[in-house]
């Protein structure tokens, strides 16, 4: 015959899966679309997407310190700094520009790895297009800075680690006593 | 509930009656029945788009439409104001005479057809003593449109697709025309409406030769209409969308809904010559059909969700290597039944189909699916 | 079938073959790639691949950076498998600079790649039966189970295909917590899910039909046109880098190489089938041997994670393979002892194994150039890298 058993099968499958899509649960053969503006999928812990600047009190203080060291990393070079300095034109361990571009971000990961001072993250938001092509897709450092508690909340294991690395350099660093440079962290 | 639609069509052929004279009440009765099917067709269509997508969907594991409206049941209308919205092109080396009327003269035969299907108990818009005849005849004219539209519309996809079609549709029709012929000659008449009476005792799909007759005409009429999978004229993996490449807006809207109004007739048609048509216990009788013809439907939508596509040489050896001389070998078959009494009047048929089968698959067995066996190594 | 009436037209009715155009944007070119066809009637005379559309320098910007920063880089080459890339580019300079990788790491390593290979060949059976004009079911079976797989990857890595998972000497982060069950219940379905998809097509006759006898690739043309992967193992010829190298450490798995034997469009298919049940072999030894603690990534390379820019490999070269699902990914890195590769260069399976392409495809119909194509299993990312 031309027409034979493989197609009656393959026809029973099609028709399991339509009944099944209307009296089984998702996890036995039903429907297992999540609607998306609706419903959510709960968002992974290690997702990455785009980075942010973390800042433990304000947002003036951040983390970075502007070493450039993630600029330097970027594979892309999406990243650009610009050392901020005080009135009398010294270098400040803050930066006065961080932008990075959207549109050429990759969102690899390596900024956060790269970073010494936990300073740089990557987010878990993704709802991030713009309606417009240059203006929209750069973000400056006002859009990327986010607090700690905002880190903690997103990812809370990584939070707790990082957070008890840092107190235990502070103590260290208390313990050691007037520093005369504050120190390079280790890892 | 039985005669509902003729109690209301009634009532307004004796509306009109009052006011209009004797040539008037027969216009009259003629311009409503025409109504109805001019509104029905689109209808039809219109939901049907939201029931492939639908059933498509269930069997693919995903929802379908289900923004617009309940259950996605606005989704055909958002679709219509879309199509009807959007930009005309027409390419500029088109034929613009030809590009212009394929559309237009594709929708009207899948209309027309409409007028013989018997819907109901004296639900038929127009009962011809032809009205088979009339179908086949309607429905081959596709043929000649298609070409219109995939030569005017000058793109190499279009050409190819217009090709294809008219092969496939030449040879199925060849086939179709042959496999209604038992039907025929047990019903001893060509029109729908006493098609569908004459099998008030049995379906025709009860008997070997009407089930294969069946079977036959309802694959045929699946490569009439380009379903999957017969739909090579369309294929989208292939040739993009066939002859309907260079359409868009409400001219390609005009060929997708030929295309489903033909499914209908043709799931109608099985439906009628075949199935009983509206005859069946308790339920009205336009309920009846509609249900047949709708599982008919589902099963063509069925197809198109498992079956991956023929391929063109394939499709024509599966006609008219098996298929037709299956058709003819069943006329014979059918003839019998009609000369014997009870226990060979199926038994006879029966054997004379089984030997037919067994020979072609015999002659056939280059399409047959070879066993393969893997080795492995390490 | 052979057509033995065929007589050529020509003699008495004037013909000409039809020039088209399949691609750049076609629903059939599994991306950017452009056919260019010469039918007669609906049979192919002519076919000349057209590529580079989505093409990105990427080994270029591989010699302009950092050894790290290309490993982002490789997630893109072949985008339905971003592990397996990552895995070929990190053996090859993990050979360049000398590093060993712990035990957990090579394990987790192992299981990550066969769960690639999975994920690519479901996605390919769903394309290439696509193709055929199943309309959606088995590609949208086929995406419902890598979805899971998908899911399992950004649990682990962050990113559901652009992982950027490996790092030379190990991988980036440990499995999270309770990962390795979570993989243990795919894997305890999935057979159960591949039955079904079986079901659905293997034994379609219309499927066999279109398939069977089609795009014949022999073992000589395949092995001249120097193909890997399961487009050569279908032509019959058991060779996978598995089992040839044993690299990582492959060798301590119990699996088969599946060999087809025509080497038609319906071995290529079928032979991806048995190669995810054997991948599933694998996974459910390396689950059941992996240590359940212990280094992910060497001492030596460690300190080069925060900075990859102190990262020098000592002067010389290195070619670092992988049985990628597609077929052999080769890395090859030369080091003139600075921080950036002197050379790059990838030897790319898709790109390779499309070579053959105009070979299978000539005598046969439009409607099987495509499956044919579709049996090749491209991603243009890769070939035009």
């Amino acid at each position: 015959m031309i027409f034979g058993a493989g197609i009656l099968k393959g026809m029973l499958v099609t028709l399991r899966s339509f009944v099944n899509s209307y009296f089984k649960k998702p996890d036995q053969g039903g429907l297992f679309t999540v609607e998306y503006p609706e419903k959510r999928l709960v968002a992974k812990e290690r997702f990455r997407n785009f980075p942010f600047l973390v800042y433990d009190e304000k947002p003036e203080d951040p983390r970075c310190v502007a070493c450039d060291i993630c600029a330097k990393e970027c594979p892309p070079k999406c990243i650009t700094i610009v050392r901020d300095a005080d009135a009398e034109g010294r270098p400040l361990k803050k930066p006065a520009l961080f932008d990075i571009d959207l549109s050429v971000c990759m969102n690899c990961g390596i900024c956060e790895e790269a970073c010494p001072f936990d300073a740089i993250f990557m987010d878990h938001e993704f709802e991030i297009a713009g309606t417009e092509r240059h203006q929209s897709l750069l973000y400056h450092k006002e859009d990327l800075l986010k607090s700690n508690g905002y880190f903690r909340q997103i990812r809370p294991s990584d939070a707790a680690l990082i957070d008890a690395r840092r107190k235990e350099a502070e103590d260290k660093k208390k313990a050691a006593l007037k520093p005369a440079a504050p120190p390079e962290k280790k890892e | 509930m039985e005669t509902l639609f003729i109690q209301i069509k009634t009532l307004l052929v004796n509306a009109a009656a009052l006011v209009l004279p004797p040539w008037g009440v027969t216009l009259s009765s003629m311009i409503i029945s025409a109504l109805a099917i001019l509104g029905l067709g689109p209808l039809i269509m219109m939901y049907l788009t939201l029931m492939e997508r639908k059933v498509l969907a269930r069997m693919q594991n995903r929802i379908g439409p289900n923004r617009a409206g309940p259950w996605g049941l606005l989704q055909p209308l958002a679709d219509g104001i879309k199509m009807l919205t959007k930009e005309d092109i027409r390419p500029s080396a088109a034929d613009p005479l030809l590009y212009f009327l394929a559309p237009i003269l594709i929708a009207v035969p899948a209309l027309m057809v409409f007028a013989v299907i018997p819907f109901g108990k004296g639900m038929t818009a127009a009962d011809l003593n032809v009205g088979v005849l009339y179908f086949v005849a309607l429905s081959s004219t596709t043929t000649l449109v298609i070409f219109m539209a995939s030569w005017g519309s000058r793109n190499k996809y279009s050409v190819l697709g217009g090709m294809r079609s008219v092969s496939q549709m030449i040879s199925y029709e060849v086939t179709l025309v042959i496999s209604v012929v038992p039907i025929l000659m047990a019903a001893g008449s060509l029109s729908t409406q006493t098609i569908v009476e004459s099998q008030s005792g049995r379906w025709y799909a009860a008997t070997p030769w009407g089930l294969l007759s069946c079977m036959i005409f309802f694959i045929c009429g699946l490569a009439e209409c380009n379903r999957s999978p017969f739909d090579l004229p369309e294929a989208e993996s292939e040739i993009v969308a066939g002859y309907h490449t260079e359409y868009s807006g409400m001219r390609f809207a005009l060929f997708y809904m030929a295309e489903f109004m033909n499914v209908f007739s043709i799931c109608a048609l099985t439906v009628t010559l075949f199935l009983g048509g509206w005859q069946g216990p308790l339920l009205p009788s336009w309920l009846w059909f509609l249900i047949k013809t709708y599982l008919l439907i589902f099963i063509v939508f069925w197809f198109r969700g498992t079956l991956p596509r023929l391929r063109a040489d394939h499709l024509m050896g599966l006609a008219w290597k098996f298929l037709l001389p299956l058709a003819v070998m069943n006329i014979p078959a059918a003839a019998m039944s009609h000369f014997l009494s009870e226990p060979f009047s199926t038994a006879v048929p029966l054997a004379i189909l089984m030997v037919s089968v067994a020979v072609l698959s015999f002659f056939n067995k280059g399409y047959a699916a070879e066993k393969r066996v893997y080795h492995f190594t390490d | 079938m052979k057509n033995k009436t065929d007589t050529p037209l020509t003699e008495d009715f004037d013909t000409q073959t039809l020039q088209i155009n399949v691609g750049p944007q076609h629903p059939a070119t599994h991306g950017v790639f452009r056919m260019d066809l010469t039918l007669d009637g609906e049979t192919v005379v002519r076919l000349k691949p057209v590529m580079g559309y989505l093409h990105r320098n990427h080994e270029q910007i591989a010699e302009n950076m950092t050894y790290a920063a290309s490993m982002p880089y490789t997630d893109r080459l072949d985008y339905f498998n971003s592990m397996s890339n990552n895995f070929g580019y990190a053996l090859a300079v993990e050979k360049l600079a000398g590093i060993e990788v712990p035990e957990r790491a090579d394990y987790i390593r192992v299981i990550l790649a066969e769960l690639t290979r999975i994920v690519n060949h479901i996605s390919v059976i769903g394309f290439l039966l696509n193709d055929l004009g199943a309309f959606f079911t088995p590609l949208t079976y086929a995406f419902r189970e890598r979805e899971k797989i998908l899911d399992l990857f950004e649990e682990i890595a962050g990113s559901r295909m652009m992982c950027n998972y490996f790092r030379f000497g190990g991988v980036k982060r440990d499995l999270p917590p309770g990962l390795l069950e979570r993989i243990r219940t795919m894997m305890d379905v999935f057979p159960r899910f591949l039955d079904e998809f079986e079901a659905l097509l293997t034994d379609n006759d219309i499927l066999c039909l279109r398939c069977q006898n089609v795009g014949v690739l022999g073992r000589e043309l395949a092995l001249n046109a120097g193909l890997s992967g399961p487009m050569l193992r279908a032509s019959g010829l058991g060779y996978d880098i598995r089992k040839v190298d044993r690299y990582s450490i492959y060798g301590r798995f119990d699996f088969k190489v599946p060999v087809g034997s025509k080497g038609d469009v319906y071995d290529r298919y079928y032979v991806r089938v048995l190669e995810m049940r054997e991948s599933l072999k694998i996974l459910d030894q390396a689950l059941r041997q992996i240590p359940s603690s212990g280094d992910i990534i060497s001492r030596k390379a460690a300190p080069f994670l925060k900075a990859p820019r102190n990262f020098k490999p000592p002067v010389g070269e290195a070619y670092g393979r992988v049985e990628s699902p597609k077929g052999e990914l080769g890395f090859y890195v030369v080091s003139d002892g600075s921080p950036q590769p002197w050379r790059y260069h990838v030897r790319a399976p898709s790109l390779i194994n499309l070579t053959v392409l105009e070979d299978l495809c000539i005598g046969h119909k439009l409607a099987d150039a495509m499956v044919i194509l579709g049996s090749i299993d491209i991603v243009l990312g890769e070939v035009d890298h």
